[in-house]
């Protein structure tokens, strides 16, 4: 996927030839496919990782660089997907990862559209600090209650027991680990690319253009006859239920869910990779999560200071490279092009 | 019946009365000027009328219905469009796009969340011809922001106008423009309104522009209205004059002193 950034780094709709940006995508999505062929399973692993935190940054930067809206609770609609599959698993004995996402994504929609509803009626600092609080209380909620979450112990979702597409792919038998590992990434890749793909209709459908000026302009917005507060609503909730899907894929590749991904430095995780990418443009969430997760990983490897290591990433981004690497990369694409023409 | 009538209109702010029992009747089709100094009420009365201020008290009947107590939205789905004073645009969509949601609002299309906008050949080619009628076509895939002030004032007017309104208010539309450009705005603004038979309120300062495209001006003065009549009657009436620029006399809005 790609789209044009014009002047200032907004975010616009695509030029007239779409059939560009699509070829770029199908080309990127085969060399994703190649991938497992090509390196080892650890990598592959690291990648499914990546892949599922960009549907997560994807599904927050819709609230973020759409809506105008910064959300810093959003490890709460993660957290929703996980703990739902988790319970689906553990109380209800289910196999099916496909009911596993139904279920999940009902948890996540449940909870984004509560928290929704409270958190939108408010903007700016306020939004975003009610948006934090209320994931706080899930967290305390899932920390506290343990002998329905398992407290810090968290609940434990074995992948072996898990079959995909309908029971057509399980993993019983040698080499299950394995075996889930390759098969759990196409999985992974074909889900963020029907997330990716729904995901750009919506920003660039009427409704997408809505949110866009509500984010540019709410009192102008609600003079053409938008009703904000509504638009708002519904973004949260397509923006939760997207990182609830992140959620409930991140599970089964975890094998646990534990309380820490509904704690509040989880949501700042995806800030992180949403402003790392760059949330001005569509792709800059994507690139971000998917490099924030190669970078976490090998800071942890390298160093027990990585937070430390991190924050100094940040600050330097945010320095240097306030519009991230998508949006840094397309001005300096756009002047390239300036220049030769 | 009347398109609009305001009943014992208020709005206070504190000890200031901005809008002091305002009683006033528009017909459809008027291209009404209200004028006054500057902390007249003018555009308090715009704000009461188009909801960005909720009334103290009074009425507000618009088509015989009584929007007292409707939404700005609603306000908007019954036909009152406004712009404003200083600019309010959608800085980072296109001149296209500003336009072009504009009127999927109006027709109930921002719900579809399952269609790419620019294949709506429909709105495509209205918000085209809307930015032809306003001198913008030149300008559609320029960002909003770095539009010059006089397009960005016709932008925020075809935006108003795009809402198909049956009324629009249209808050000082030639402020911080040149004189030059004024004429041409004004031309335009009166054209496409007195084309399309809307009935238009425009708060606006310089006398020689609402002599020249009036029907009737209302003249405010601490909230009330001071008087109204034709631009020949308004020109003659002295109490206007003195209040307006400070002097009065035969033809003084005539004297360019």
């Amino acid at each position: 996927m790609s789209l044009a950034v014009a002047k200032k780094g907004a975010i616009t709709s695509i030029g007239p030839s779409a059939w560009r940006p699509a070829v770029v995508a199908i080309a990127i999505l085969l060399v994703l496919a190649a991938l497992p062929s090509l390196v080892d399973p650890y990598q592959t692993v690291l990648l499914t990782y990546g892949l599922i935190m960009a549907i997560a940054a994807l599904g927050f930067n819709l609230l973020l660089g759409y809506t105008g809206l910064l959300s810093f609770g959003h490890s709460a609609y993660f957290g929703a997907g996980a703990y739902t599959v988790a319970f689906i698993v553990r109380d209800l004995g289910a196999q099916s990862m496909e009911l596993c996402i139904v279920g999940g994504l009902l948890g996540a929609l449940l909870i984004s559209a509560l928290f929704g509803f409270v958190c939108v009626r408010h903007t700016r600092i306020f939004f975003g600090i009610l948006t934090l609080a209320l994931s706080q209380v899930l967290w305390s909620l899932a920390f506290k209650f343990f002998w329905v979450t398992g407290g810090t112990d968290g609940i434990r979702v074995a992948s072996a027991k898990l079959t995909l597409l309908g029971g057509f792919v399980n993993f019983a038998g040698p080499g299950s680990f394995q075996r889930f590992v390759f098969a759990y990434y196409y999985y992974v890749l074909g889900l963020f690319a029907l997330a990716t793909v729904i995901m750009w209709v919506i920003v660039h459908s009427p409704f997408g253009k809505a949110l866009q000026a509500i984010r540019d302009n709410e009192t102008r917005a609600s003079f053409v006859g938008i009703s904000v507060r509504r638009y708002r609503w519904i973004a949260f909730v397509i923006s939760g239920a997207f990182t609830g899907l992140a959620g409930v894929l991140w599970v089964p590749l975890n094998g646990l869910t534990t309380p820490d991904i509904l704690y509040w430095p989880f949501s700042g995780e995806i800030v992180f990779m949403t402003v790392l990418g760059g949330f001005r443009t569509f792709t800059g969430p994507i690139v971000g999560a998917v490099m924030f997760n190669y970078l976490k990983t090998y800071a942890v490897a390298s160093t027990e200071y990585w937070q430390l290591l991190l924050g100094v990433v940040l600050v330097v981004l945010v320095l240097a490279l306030p519009s991230g690497i998508v949006g840094t990369a397309a001005r300096l694409a756009a002047r390239f092009t300036r220049g030769t023409s | 019946m009347s398109l609009l009538e305001t009943v014992h209109l208020k709005k206070y702010f504190g000890d200031t009365h901005a809008v002091d029992d305002v009683n006033l009747t528009i017909e459809e089709g008027e291209f009404i000027s209200l004028v006054g100094p500057n902390g007249a009420g003018k555009t308090s009365f715009c704000n009461v009328v188009s909801a960005y201020y909720s009334a103290d008290s009074g009425k507000i009947i618009f088509q015989g219905e009584d929007v007292s107590n409707a939404s700005v939205t609603q306000r908007v789905k019954a036909g009152i469009a406004r712009s404003f004073q200083l600019v309010n645009l959608f800085d980072d969509l296109t001149a296209f796009d500003n336009v072009a949601l504009a009127i999927f609002s109006r027709e109930g299309k921002t719900r579809n969340i399952a269609a790419l906008a620019r294949r709506d050949s429909e709105v495509t080619r209205e918000a085209d011809a809307v930015l032809n009628q306003f001198g913008l076509a030149g300008k559609r895939n320029e960002l909003a922001r770095g539009l010059a002030q006089g397009e960005r004032k016709l932008l925020d007017v075809a935006l108003a106008y795009a809402l198909r309104p049956k009324l629009v208010f249209l808050d000082e539309p030639t402020s911080g423009v040149s004189t030059r450009d004024k004429g041409q705005i004004m031309d335009t603004i009166a054209s496409v309104v007195r084309g399309e038979g809307i009935t238009a309120v425009v708060v606006e300062h310089d006398m020689d522009v609402v002599f020249k495209y009036s029907d009737r001006i209302v003249v405010m003065h601490q909230g009330a209205i001071l008087a109204q009549g034709t631009p020949a009657e308004i020109r003659k009436n002295e109490q206007v004059a003195m209040i307006l620029i400070g002097s009065s006399g035969p033809d003084a809005f005539s004297r360019k002193d």
